[in-house]
Order: C-alpha cells, then sequence, then structure tokens
C-alpha cells in the first residue's frame, strides 16, 4: 500500500480570497466583543478586506499559480475577474453604510455575509475543479440568500430571501447532477483533465447531458432566459445594496466559471453548443428588454435590464475566441460600475421617509439634486450605450466580436434591442430633466460614502469610455491562456 | 509640432461648456455672455481652415493621427476637405446666432441650457471631421443627447414626445450602421489582414458587388436617410423642429439634417460604389417623392415653423437627388444646396421665433399686414423667403440650378418632375407671406408690435449677408469643393468599373 502522501500545501494563490474571508471572521468576531465598538467598524473592515484583497490581486498579476492539485487556479483571468468583485464588493460596502443606518439594518453580521460571498464569487472565478465550482458558488448564493432577507419587517425581503433561496436550491440541484454526470462521464472532476479524457469523445450522452446540467445551474446564477423569473422579484424585494451585489459580483462570479468550464472543457464552444447559446443570448436580450419597458418600479427595470445585459454578454461568448470572451471580460467590467452606480443612486434617494423605488419619484431631480440627477443619467446613458462612455466600447466590442465571429444577424438583434432599450432607459431621463413631481418631492439623503462610491463608479465610466485600449489587453490578456 | 487646429475647433466649444456647467447658476447673464463668447471664438477660430485651405489638393487637409486603441484598429484620425469644409464652417456660423436669438427666449436653467449647446457643437464638429469610423460614430451618436435635451427639456408642449422619438428613430437607424461598420470592419481585416477602421483606408478597399456591400450600404443609407430626412423616414422631423426651441430648430435644420446627407457623400458613395449604383434609382424616387410630397404638405400648414419645417423635406429631397446624379454638376450642387439650407431655413426659423416670442402665437391666420407695423422685419422675411424658394440671385437659386443640371444628365423625366418642386416651394412660400406680411391689420394685437431689435438686427444681418454674397459670387464657396468632388467622382467610377 502506497504511503499517503499529502500535497505540499500552497496558499499563495488562495491569498486574495484569504484576505476576504479573515476580515469576514473578524467583522463576525468583534460582534462578539461584549464592549460597544465605533459604529463604523465593521463597514470600515469590510472595505478594507475588498481593498486588501484588490492589492493583493493586483500584486499577483502575471504569477499564475496553482494550489490544492490544480483545485484552484489563479491565473490572469482569475486575476481579472478578482479586480472585478473586489471592486463590487468594496463598492456595495460604501453604499451600504449610510443605507442601512436609515433603514435601521445596520449589524456586524450584514458584512460578514458580503464579506464571504465576496470570496464565494472569487473563488469561483478562480475555480479549476467542478468540486470547487459548486463549492464556491454555495459559498456566494447562501450568503446572498441570507442578505436578500435582511429587511426583516418587510414582507417583500422576505419573499426575495425565499424565491431565491428556493429558486437557487433547485438550480444548485441541477448544477450537482451536472457535476455528477460529468464526472460519471470523465473519471474526474478536474476541469482540464475532463478536457483530455472527453478530447476523443466529445459527444457521449453523458458528457453533453452533464454539461447541459451545467449550463442550466450557471443560467439561473447569471439570469439567463429562460432561467431569469427570480431575478426580478429578488432585485426588487432584496435591500437595494443587496441588489447591486446580486446583479455586479455573482455574475461577475457565476460568468467568470462558466466561461472557464465552457473553455477548458470544451476547448472554445464548438458550433453545436453555439447555437444553442445564439438561442438563449437572444431570447435573453429580447425577453429583458421588452419587458423592461412596462416597469414602473426602477429596481425592476434595472432587473430586467439586467437581464438584457447578460444577453449581450452571452453574445460575446457565442462568439468565441479571444475576441468574444475578452469582450464578456471588458463588459462585465464596465457593467459592474454602471449597475452598481445606478443602484447606489436609488440607495441615496428617498421620498417621504420611504426609499424611492418608483420611477415617479424621480421627477424633477434634475431641478433640486442635479449632481444626482447627472450621475443616474450618466449611469443610464452607459448601459443604453452611449458613447463615449463605458457601455458604448463594451457593446461595441462584444457586437464587434460577434460580426467578426460570423455571428451578422445576432448583431442585429442586439443593436436592435439596445434600441428598445433606449426607451426604458431615457424614460427615467425624462422624468428626473423633464417633468416636475406631483406631492412630496424626492430628497437626498446625504452620505459621503455613498458619494464616494458614485465618484468612483463615474470615474470608472468615463475613463473605460474614453481610455479602453489598456483595459481590453489586460482582458485579452486574461484570456488568451485559457484558449491556447 | 504645429497646432492642431482641426481638434482645438472641434473641443474647444465642448471643453468649454462643461466647465460652464461650474459657474454658479445665478450669473445668467455671465453663463449667456460667456457662451456666447465661446461660439464667436470659435467660429473665428474655423476661419483660418477657410482661408488656409488648399482647394488644389486631393485629399484631406489639417489632417491629425493619433494613436488611441491600437489592438483594435481605432486611431484619432481627422482632416477636412472640400466636402466638410463648408460644413464646419456652417456649424461655427450658425452657433453664435443660435445661441444669441436664445438670449431672451430660454428663461429657465440657462447654464444647463448653453453648456448643452456648446456641448452640441462639439458633437456635430466631430462628425464632420472624423475620418475613423469609430470616432465617427461616437461623435455621430453622442450629439443625440445634448440635441434630445434641447428638445426635451427647453421644447413646447409636446416636447417629451418630439423627443423620445427623435431619439428613437436616430438611434434604431444608427446602430444598424454600427453593425455594418463591423462588417465592413471584418471584411477588410479578413481580406488584408489588417483590421482599421480608417476611412481613407477602407475607402481603397475594393468591395466584390453583392449582398454582403447591398446590406451594408442599406445599413448606413438607413441611419443617413432618417437623419436627412429622406421620405418615408420623415416623420419625427415635423414634431422635433415644432416643439424643438429655436435655437434648437435652427441647429436641427442647419446642421443636424446635413449630417445624414453628408454621410451619404463621406460613407455611402466611397465605401459602396457597386451598392450606390444600383440603388441610385431608389434613392432618387425617394427623393423626388420627399420634394414633392414636402412641398404639398408645407402648403396646407396653419402653423408658420410646421411650413418650415416640411419645406426641409422638400429641400433636402433636392440635395439628395443632387448628391446622387454622381456628377460634377449634381455633387456641387447638392453641397452648397446644404449649406443654403442651412442659412435660409436656419434664418426662417430664426424669424418665426422672433415673431412668436412678440405674439406667442405661429398660425398664419393670428397675422396679417405685417409689413405696416414692422417694416424691418417683413423685409429681411422677404429676403430670407425668396432665397429659400431660389430667386435667382440668392443663394438657393445657385444651389438648385446646379442639382437641376446635374439631375437633367441623368433623367430628364426626373428633372422635370423635380422642378416643379421649385414652383410649389414658390407657391407655399409666398402664399405663407402675403398672409402673413401684406394687406391689412387683421388682428389688434398685431398693431402694437415691435420692430427689429438690436439684438436681432445682429443675428440677421450676417445671415442675410451670406445668402446674397452666395448668390452673386458662388465661385468662393464652390471653388473650395470642386477638387474633392472631382475626385469623389473618380474613385466611385474607378472602384465600381474595377468590378465590372
Amino acid at each position: 500500500m502506497d504511503a499517503i502522501v499529502f500535497p505540499p500545501v500552497v496558499l499563495g494563490p488562495l491569498v486574495p480570497t484569504l484576505i476576504v474571508l479573515a476580515a469576514g471572521a473578524l467583522v463576525l468576531a468583534l460582534e462578539l466583543w461584549p464592549r460597544a465598538l465605533p459604529r463604523e467598524l465593521a463597514a470600515v473592515l469590510a472595505l478594507a478586506g475588498m481593498v486588501g484583497a484588490l492589492l493583493a490581486t493586483l500584486a499577483r498579476w502575471g504569477l499564475p499559480g496553482r494550489a490544492f492539485r490544480d483545485m484552484v487556479v489563479l491565473d490572469d483571468f482569475a486575476l481579472f475577474f478578482n479586480v472585478v468583485i473586489c471592486y463590487a464588493g468594496a463598492l456595495i460596502v460604501l453604499l451600504s453604510m449610510d443605507y442601512l443606518r436609515r433603514t435601521g439594518s445596520d449589524s456586524g453580521e450584514y458584512y460578514a455575509l458580503v464579506l464571504f460571498s465576496t470570496a464565494g464569487m472569487m473563488l469561483l472565478a478562480a475555480a479549476g475543479d467542478l468540486i470547487v465550482v459548486f463549492l464556491a458558488l454555495e459559498l456566494m448564493s447562501l450568503s446572498l440568500y441570507v442578505l436578500a432577507g435582511l429587511f426583516k419587517r418587510e414582507l417583500a425581503s422576505g419573499e426575495a430571501a425565499m424565491k431565491y433561496f428556493l429558486l437557487g436550491a433547485f438550480a444548485s440541484s441541477f448544477l450537482l447532477y451536472g457535476v455528477a454526470l460529468v464526472y460519471g462521464a470523465a473519471g474526474t472532476t478536474n476541469l482540464d483533465r475532463i478536457a483530455a479524457a472527453m478530447a476523443a469523445r466529445p459527444r457521449d450522452p453523458m458528457f453533453v447531458i452533464g454539461l447541459g446540467f451545467l449550463l442550466v445551474g450557471f443560467g439561473f446564477k447569471i439570469s439567463s432566459v429562460p432561467f431569469h423569473m427570480w431575478a426580478p422579484d429578488v432585485y426588487q424585494g432584496a435591500p437595494t445594496s443587496v441588489t447591486a451585489l446580486i446583479a455586479t459580483g455573482s455574475k461577475a462570479g457565476a460568468f467568470a466559471a462558466l466561461i472557464r468550464v465552457l473553455a477548458v472543457t470544451l476547448r472554445g464552444v464548438p458550433p453545436d453548443w453555439a447555437t444553442l447559446l445564439w438561442a438563449v443570448a437572444a431570447a435573453t436580450m429580447t425577453v429583458g428588454n421588452v419587458v423592461a419597458i412596462a416597469q414602473s418600479n426602477l429596481k425592476r427595470m434595472l432587473a430586467y435590464s439586467s437581464i438584457a445585459h447578460v444577453g449581450y454578454m452571452l453574445v460575446g461568448l457565442v462568439a468565441g475566441g479571444v475576441g468574444g470572451a475578452s469582450a464578456v471580460l471588458f463588459y462585465l467590467l464596465t457593467y459592474t460600475f454602471t449597475t452598481a452606480g445606478a443602484f447606489g443612486v436609488i440607495t441615496l434617494c428617498e421620498r417621504a421617509r420611504v426609499e424611492a423605488v418608483e420611477v415617479g419619484d424621480y421627477a424633477g431631480l434634475a431641478r433640486r439634486h442635479p449632481v444626482l440627477a447627472a450621475a443616474l443619467g450618466v449611469f443610464l446613458l452607459s448601459l443604453i450605450g452611449i458613447p463615449p462612455l463605458a457601455g458604448f466600447v463594451a457593446k461595441f466590442y462584444v457586437f464587434g466580436a460577434a460580426v467578426r465571429a460570423g455571428y451578422f444577424w445576432l448583431a442585429v438583434i442586439g443593436v436592435l434591442n439596445s434600441a428598445v432599450a433606449a426607451y426604458y432607459y431615457l424614460r427615467v431621463v425624462v422624468f428626473m430633466y423633464m417633468r416636475e413631481p406631483d406631492g412630496a418631492a424626492t430628497a437626498y439623503a446625504p452620505s459621503f460614502a455613498g458619494n464616494l462610491a458614485l465618484a468612483i463608479a463615474l470615474l470608472a465610466i468615463v475613463l473605460l469610455g474614453v481610455v479602453p485600449a489598456p483595459f481590453v489587453d489586460l482582458a485579452q490578456a486574461a484570456v488568451a491562456p485559457l484558449l491556447r | 509640432m504645429t497646432l492642431p487646429w482641426l481638434s482645438v475647433v472641434t473641443f474647444l466649444p465642448g471643453a468649454a461648456g462643461l466647465a460652464l456647467l461650474l459657474v454658479p447658476r445665478r450669473f445668467a447673464s455671465v453663463l449667456r455672455g460667456a457662451a456666447l463668447a465661446i461660439a464667436v471664438v470659435t467660429f473665428l477660430l474655423s476661419l483660418p481652415l477657410y482661408f488656409g485651405f488648399d482647394d488644389e489638393i486631393v485629399g484631406y487637409q489639417f489632417e491629425e493621427h493619433r494613436r488611441w486603441m491600437p489592438t483594435l484598429g481605432v486611431a484619432y484620425h481627422v482632416g477636412i476637405d472640400g466636402i466638410s469644409l463648408l460644413l464646419v464652417l456652417l456649424t461655427t456660423f450658425l452657433m453664435p446666432l443660435a445661441l444669441a436669438s436664445a438670449w431672451g427666449a430660454i428663461e429657465d436653467r440657462i447654464k444647463e441650457f448653453v453648456a448643452t449647446m456648446l456641448i452640441l457643437e462639439t458633437g456635430m464638429l466631430g462628425v464632420f471631421v472624423s475620418l475613423d469610423l469609430f470616432l465617427f460614430y461616437v461623435f455621430w451618436e453622442a450629439m443625440l443627447i445634448p440635441m434630445y435635451f434641447v428638445i426635451g427639456v427647453w421644447g413646447g408642449p409636446n416636447r417629451i414626445y418630439a423627443a423620445v422619438k427623435f431619439v428613437l428613430y436616430t438611434m434604431v437607424g444608427s446602430l444598424l450602421m454600427l453593425v455594418a461598420i463591423l462588417a465592413l470592419y471584418s471584411q477588410y481585416g479578413a481580406a488584408t489582414g489588417r483590421y482599421t477602421f480608417d476611412l481613407p483606408v477602407l475607402a481603397q478597399f475594393v468591395m466584390a458587388p453583392g449582398r454582403a456591400q447591398d446590406l451594408m450600404f442599406l445599413a448606413f443609407a438607413l441611419a443617413f436617410a432618417i437623419k436627412v430626412p429622406l421620405f418615408p423616414f420623415h416623420t419625427w422631423l415635423p414634431d422635433a423642429h415644432v416643439e424643438a426651441p429655436t435655437a434648437g430648430s435652427v441647429i436641427l435644420a442647419g446642421v443636424l439634417l446635413k449630417m445624414g446627407t453628408y454621410g451619404f457623400l463621406r460613407f455611402c458613395l466611397p465605401l459602396f460604389p457597386d451598392a450606390s449604383l444600383a440603388f441610385g434609382p431608389l434613392v432618387f424616387t425617394l427623393a423626388v417623392i420627399g420634394v414633392i410630397y414636402g412641398a404639398w404638405v408645407s402648403t396646407v400648414q396653419p402653423d408658420m415653423k410646421k411650413l418650415v419645417a416640411y419645406s426641409s423635406v422638400s429641400h433636402l429631397g433636392f440635395v439628395m437627388l443632387g448628391l446622387f446624379t454622381l456628377n460634377q454638376q449634381g455633387l456641387v450642387g447638392g453641397l452648397i444646396q446644404m449649406v443654403n439650407h442651412g442659412l435660409s431655413t436656419g434664418a426662417l426659423f430664426l424669424m418665426v421665433g422672433m415673431i412668436y416670442e412678440r405674439r406667442h402665437s405661429r398660425l398664419i391666420e393670428d397675422f396679417g399686414g405685417l409689413w405696416r407695423v414692422v417694416p424691418a422685419f417683413s423685409a429681411l422675411f422677404l429676403v430670407v423667403t425668396l432665397s429659400s424658394l431660389g430667386l435667382p440671385g440668392l443663394n438657393g437659386f445657385v444651389g438648385e440650378f446646379l442639382i437641376l443640371v446635374g439631375a437633367f444628365q441623368r433623367s430628364p423625366w426626373l428633372a422635370a418632375v423635380a422642378t416643379s418642386g421649385i414652383i410649389f416651394a414658390a407657391v407655399y412660400m409666398l402664399w405663407m407671406y402675403q398672409r402673413v406680411i401684406f394687406g391689412e391689420v387683421t388682428r389688434e394685437a398685431n398693431r402694437g408690435l415691435s420692430d427689429l431689435t438690436t439684438r436681432e438686427w445682429a443675428v440677421l444681418v450676417p445671415i442675410v449677408a451670406l445668402i446674397v454674397w452666395i448668390g452673386v459670387y458662388p465661385a468662393a464657396f464652390t471653388g473650395k469643393t470642386e477638387t474633392t468632388v472631382e475626385a469623389l467622382i473618380a474613385q466611385v467610377q474607378s472602384k465600381a468599373s474595377a468590378n465590372r
């Protein structure tokens, strides 16, 4: 009998994730501290955790590492996503500080859960093994389920948590079943070894069905049609800061895992899978945009719009290759800042002491709070894809990749969808700039941290829009080794 | 290193507009004055472009080329030739006048208004000077937003509907153009191995005729046809024009519509010559329908502003007719007619706006006998009206004549039908003028109207002077364009015949 040989424990590639986890544990531990601590301590620690992880990520750029027998792969691809996720986490912490205090839900657990879910997202991006994919997905999701129900006294929040949990658990079981089937077909859960095992027989039925189940699980997490039903209710009911995290970080993490699974196990997307993704992308864009038109609740509208944006990102995935995949990465980067910013403005607006979530609540905002209205305007214009903002370059890049790969008509569907989207985004602008409120006006709830978050997001959007070249190059460098 | 003159002219208004946002809003007259000063300075800075422009040179002048996104083949490349020179000057010329006309008319949110107008100017200039398809698209699309605000915030009662309609119409067209740009980019890249959005490079590319070229042409053409607007894509125009404030209408009619015709000239003809020739008859037909239809609908309008708006459909139909003749006279005529339309229609909107400020009505039936009350206004209005209907000696005649000469060479029948458009123009313009200006004073309210103020004189005199100048000595302007137009025609023909 062979002696059991322990692999050397290499923690280096896990450092960014560990920093976030440690911050989470520290925040939890401080909650047990018997004496009263400064109210902002938990938030500051959470922020420090995110920034620390961001710095650790940047320090490791260009130094790929693997740990635990290739279960964790911290390559440039994962690092790129870590940057996106850490920014999302940091923005959400900033947005939460005064928002939670105002809504009376300030607690250390909140920040601990945000940190844990962020760690899950980062681990998801670095997962080199289907077991880690599942673990990370659950770490991320379970924390988010609890966060969605944070407003204990509000029915909508409870409903959101319940729906998110039930449907999420359902999707997780699909994913797990998929993992089991793929394991059955390939004899391993490691992505590289799956690829090696299945290279000769990519149409093995068990493998194909397993992969299909994996896609269902991911489809739920990124809320692509037809697995998007949960998104509007959850986005609407969850506390807005949590919605922002669900819309940005969790999507980035799930997309990272999806791209890695597809890119590594299938060595790029083969034509038959591309056809499937083509249909999903077209349906996701169209359903998201068309249904968004009918929404009068801003959070719900942004939920449908985020579904539509997933559709655009899937276009990049269909296009495939370095161009398509890097386009998705760049899109996620811009989308994170834009969406976090848009939800961020909502957290700063209240009407008659209630959060301003109806589109009508924003009537006349430009007259009383011109800077806030301009900020939301810029976020919305970037979501439409108006140059020279980041959203335009992202769309341009995604559709460019699609056209270059020969998916001409998918690009046409995509741009027509953008025109539809212009209608409902501009409707908010119409209310802000061209209408007067009936009844009480929406007031600005001052928040230094919130302003800081918005300023960072605005700066990023303009920067990514005007000088996108370095970031596009980074995205390309991040995906190139994956697709080799 | 020489000063990047073209970039200075392009970005000065926008940058200054953004800076004005920092001025506290209680300094209303400072804001107005500063904006006007910036627009005037921009115009003065654009004059060296005219005087320094060498009309013997084929190709672009005042060119600037800088790296921007090398991995994607995007560069900051600007320059002007005989086609864009006049339009750049038209833009810088009209903007101070538009701002001056808004001096008393816009009272609400002045800071935002002047900033929006100046940012709009940068957007428009950028469209005319861009020589990179990506850069062009950025300006083309970015310019929509300030115009949207100008209509939607400072417009008339139905402004929100008009603004949203304007944006959605334009956006559908331009987004399809985006796909076509990307398709052209990847076709060229696949054929040559070099991926670039550079217009002069792409214009050398001889694309095989067929479905791909046709689709790309149609996508570009749709974007431009909506902007022109070519019949039947014109329905956004009356709404936008009528609801927009005077300054917005002037810019909309004077410059924005030209971006469509400019697009046909700059992109459709050289990039897709076979498709341009193949679809020429269709464009001809739509243009002539537009000429006649626009004129007929103008005739029955009760509202002066709407009448002028529909007359734009008719005039721009003429321009399109000229451009697609693809001969020297037609093209030069079309180009000069773009400028003419900008001047005379801009002036018409200004004057309708002046009368609206006094009377708060634009209905023709509310007026009559104005000559007895406001003779100076009436006299200038006469000059502008005659220029619009193409009286010899004024600018409109030069353009229309050249266009008809060109069109006659292509198809005598079309030219004959189009000529009737001039007759109808005389009908609706003169009939309107007669009802508003001549006869007895029909409404008591009109007796107290005051004649032109100094500010209004200052706005109108430059336009009228230019109207007369172009009418009497058009060579000062046509001369700048001829070399470029010749080269363009040669290029289209050689590329089209290379495929034969």
